[in-house]
């Protein structure tokens, strides 16, 4: 039986996780270059440390209508094989430690492109975390 | 026991001798490494046939330089061993210890020679009777002889133990195989006159490769790393200095501008590193030509300037292709047959030019041949028959324009498609290879005398200059080469957006330029700024080999970009090159100038081409054709076609110099003749001004100056033309309700220069104008 933990993160009011060996950090940003033409989940572009980070928004990624973010917006950077993609949520949450046989199958009413980027549902004391896969999430096949 | 002195010495320079040693020397060093390692690997494989194969050759090699140049010793030892050698290699003997041992030695007495010769340019006091001895036993099988207390290495320099020899030196990371030409060895071969000689040599072996030792070879892959680090650098320097601009600390602003000059000096010595003297990929081309005219029965002679300019490695490989199919071109297509040449009163054999220089921060390659030239008339005619164009759209183009037609995909000119060249395609690879680097290419001929293609390369891909614009509120950044020029729109200035079928373009000097609104081009909503009175600009961009502007907001400065990949996300857009950090640390998208071209001219080309072409038509007449420049000559009004208008100077009265009975004044380094129009109508002027208006008409680098007394006015020709009237005149006209004479400019030039080659007035004037 073996643990695993979560980073957590709120977006359209329901609690996202994923693995922390996944998120390369958190950080808060405002200020985005945007990029026209674009597919609509891309939020824009910002500087991180001399690197130039697309900034995807999770929200259309997972089907819902974009806001208009105001202030600066919370960024989940990701790691992936050969580059760094920000993901755009609403709140960062606490780092959570699951068992990994806490995890529940998907539930059947969850549909459209959310599904396809979340791996498992944990159901923690107060709402249910549902684990996000991060190579799907910052697959830029998809658009929103 | 001195070495026989060189007789050569005679009848070569000491320079030269010396030359051609230190290449011997360096390519000698060069071929030993790669030998110690290859008798090594061969003790434990003793059969490896191309392993012996290329240790014979390094020691034939070294054994016939060293017989031309007199080196008795040295072509002594190398012989015994290239016998031994000659032995393994065809299977009469195994190589044991023995044999390597006695090889290895060889070796060893070569180096300690050559180390000698690299000291005072000779092969010194060395004893190497034993080692031939030994080597000789070693080929009839005979025992060893047994040595004498030091005769087993010779007694000085080669003290490095003899006998278990693998205390090889490492060679170098990726030596070349032995077997390639080291025709790129060192050029910076120091010392050719070994002023060291004197040192005694002998006591320090382990100095002896002073020149091959200062070279290093480094991974490519390291160097690739250093420079996205100082393109890192280069970010942070802009960020830098721009934040303490204005901060009035008078410390910071003192490290800031120290940052900046060590990071230039960095950045300058890191791209140093990467680069490679363009000669790499010209040595391939003397046999190019050379195969080729030879199979197409051309005489050519290529001549080289400028190899010594440096390029980007990868940059170097980029323009390898193009650069090859231009030259190919120029001999198959640009240069005529012998005796088309001595028909025309050329030399019948050709010359093809390629020069490399630096230029504004590029390098630029020209590929030059004196020819037939490229006649804009045979391309406008193919690009119409090939249905690229209409002909009044070839028409309404200037001669450079119309040239450069030949960079349009599907264009082939060659009279004849051959097997080198002419396939249709070509130019237009070669174009966009060029553009994919950031580069260009373009065309200059004169009909009978040849052409020049013109490559421009810039000096590194990953930092790039460029030209800040604003276009909805969000900077863009187009890299520098791509762009023109700048122009400025405003309400009131004569350079306006007009609208051809919906297609907005621009006037500029008489020619209509499609233009491409960026914002819309990105997806904007459509606005048009400039008429709420609101100026904009108009960069002029060079893409798909023809011109457009691109119309922004504002234009903001220019800054050195670092060119960072796209995010994989965005790459499918297709509008943007990559993206940058611009000096306040925002990040910036880098337009693709081709796409956006591309894009803008799918969407609207045809209608807009079409009735582009019109309109153009319209305005080469409207501009040139029918406007008149109105002068006075005593008291008559004189008209001159403002198409036959060159400049409008003044001369001093005194710089009019009278050359027999004609008036001749210097102008820009020329001889140009003076025609009084006074004279040719018959008016006599009796003004006595201190300055001479004149009216000058360049064509084919010939000019003349028509004299006048004034000028007057520039007006549209609307009223119908009377008829002639009087000499040197072709009719009148009345123009603001005076009567105006229409001069005949034929025969007033022929009059003021009767040598002048005039083109032909009733076509358009496709006379070639050398760029200055």
């Amino acid at each position: 039986m073996s643990t695993v933990r979560y980073a957590t993160f709120e977006v359209a009011d329901q609690l996202f996780g994923l693995e922390v060996g996944e998120v390369q950090e958190v950080l808060a940003f405002s200020e985005y270059t945007p990029v026209p033409l674009a597919p609509g989940h891309v939020g824009g572009l910002f500087n991180l440390r001399g690197q130039v980070i697309a900034a995807l928004d999770l929200r259309v990624r997972l089907g819902e209508p974009a806001v208009v973010r105001t202030g600066p917006a919370m960024n989940v950077i990701v790691r992936t094989d050969d580059e760094s993609v920000s993901l755009l949520v609403d709140r960062i949450g606490d780092v959570v430690e699951l068992e990994d046989t806490a995890a529940e199958p998907i539930p059947d009413t969850l549909s459209g492109p959310a599904r396809e980027l979340i791996t498992a549902a944990f159901p923690l004391a107060k709402r249910l975390m549902l684990a996000l896969d991060a190579r799907a999430a910052v697959r830029g096949s998809e658009t929103g | 026991m001195k070495a026989s002195t060189p007789d050569l010495e005679a009848w070569w320079s000491v320079e030269d001798f010396d030359d051609v040693v230190q290449e011997f020397l360096v390519e000698s060093y060069e071929n030993l490494d790669q030998l110690d390692q290859d008798l090594v690997a061969l003790e434990r494989d003793p059969t490896a046939r191309d392993r012996l194969a290329s240790v014979f050759r390094t020691i034939h090699t070294i054994k016939g330089t060293s017989g031309f140049l007199a080196f008795a010793k040295l072509e002594q030892v190398t012989h015994v061993g290239e016998s031994l050698l000659a032995r393994l290699r065809d299977g009469a003997q195994i190589l044991d210890r023995r044999g390597a041992d006695v090889l290895l030695r060889v070796v060893d007495v070569v180096r300690a020679l050559l180390a000698q010769i690299e000291a005072d340019g000779q092969e010194g006091e060395m004893d190497i009777r034993d080692l031939i001895v030994e080597v000789e036993a070693c080929i009839n099988g005979e025992p060893a002889p047994v040595p004498t207390a030091d005769s087993a290495a010779p007694a000085e320099p080669v003290a490095e133990a003899p006998a278990p020899a693998p205390v090889v030196e490492a060679p170098a990371v990726d030596a070349p195989a032995v077997d390639a030409p080291v025709a790129e060895a060192p050029a910076a071969v120091a010392q050719p006159g070994a002023p060291e000689a004197a040192a005694a040599p002998t006591e320090e072996p382990a100095s002896r490769r002073g020149v091959a030792d200062t070279s290093v070879r480094v991974d490519v892959d390291l160097l690739d790393k250093l420079m996205r680090l100082v393109g890192e650098l280069v970010l942070t320097r802009n960020q830098m200095v721009r934040a303490t601009e204005h901060s009035g600390d008078h410390t910071l602003s003192r490290a800031a501008q120290r940052l900046n000059l060590i990071t230039s000096e960095l950045q300058e010595g890191v791209m140093k590193t990467r680069m490679q003297p363009i000669s790499h990929l010209w040595s391939k081309l003397p046999r190019v030509v050379r195969d080729l005219s030879n199979s197409i029965g051309r005489q050519v002679r290529l001549e080289l300037e400028g190899a010594e300019t440096e390029l980007d490695r990868s940059l170097l490989e980029a323009v390898k292709d193009p650069l090859t199919h231009l030259v190919r071109n120029a001999v198959d297509h640009g240069l005529e047959s012998p005796a088309d040449r001595v028909k025309a009163g050329k030399n019948p054999e050709g010359t093809l030019t390629l020069r490399a220089y630096h230029e504004h921060g590029h390098v630029v390659v020209e590929v030059a041949d004196d020819g037939k030239g490229v006649d804009p008339k045979l391309i406008g005619a193919t690009a119409v028959k090939r249905g690229l164009l209409s002909a009044e759209q070839v028409a309404a183009m200037d001669p450079d324009e119309v040239l450069r037609l030949v960079f349009r995909p599907g264009f082939s000119t060659a009279a004849k498609v051959s097997n080198v060249s002419g396939r249709g395609v070509g130019m237009d690879v070669v174009r966009t290879n060029l553009e994919a680097i950031g580069g260009a290419v373009d065309l200059r001929s004169v009909v009978g005398k040849g052409t020049t293609w013109r490559l421009t390369i810039p000096l590194t891909l990953a930092i790039v200059q460029a030209l800040i614009v604003e276009s909805a509120g969000e900077r863009y950044v187009l890299p520098q080469m791509s762009v023109r020029e700048l122009v400025s729109v405003e309400g009131q200035t004569s350079a306006r957006i007009e609208y051809v079928s919906g297609a907005p373009v621009c006037r500029l000097r008489g020619r209509l330029l499609p233009l491409v609104r960026l914002n819309e081009a990105l997806g904007g909503a459509p606005e048009r700024p400039e008429e709420r009175g609101e100026a904009i600009y108009v960069a002029v961009l060079n893409g798909e080999g023809h011109e457009f502007g691109l119309v922004v907001d504002r234009v903001l400065t220019t800054e050195e970009v670092v060119v960072k990949p796209l995010a994989s996300h965005l790459k499918d857009v297709g509008c943007y090159a990559g993206a940058t950090i611009l000096g306040d640390g925002r990040v910036s998208l880098i337009l693709d100038v081709l796409a956006l071209a591309r894009n803008a001219h799918l969407g609207n080309a045809e209608r807009a081409a079409a009735a582009a072409a019109a309109l153009a038509a319209e305005a080469v007449k409207a501009e040139t054709r029918d406007r008149l420049l109105v002068t006075r000559v005593s008291d008559r009004r004189v008209a001159i076609p403002l198409s036959m208008v060159t400049r409008l100077e003044e001369f001093p009265v005194q710089a009019v110099e009278r050359v027999g009975s004609r008036e001749v004044v210097q102008y820009r380094g020329q001889i140009l003749p003076v025609l009084r129009l006074s004279g040719l109508l018959g008016s006599w002027s009796e003004e006595t001004s201190d300055t001479v208006p004149a009216v000058v008409y360049s064509s084919g680098g010939h000019s003349v100056a028509l004299a006048v007394d004034g000028i007057l006015d520039i007006v549209d020709d609307t009223a119908p033309h009377g008829p002639s009237d009087g000499d040197g005149l072709s009719g009148s006209t009345v123009i603001d309700d005076k009567v105006t004479e229409l001069l005949d400019m034929r025969r007033a030039i022929m009059a003021a220069d009767p040598d002048f080659q005039l083109p032909d007035f009733e076509t358009r004037d496709y006379s070639y104008v050398e760029a200055s």
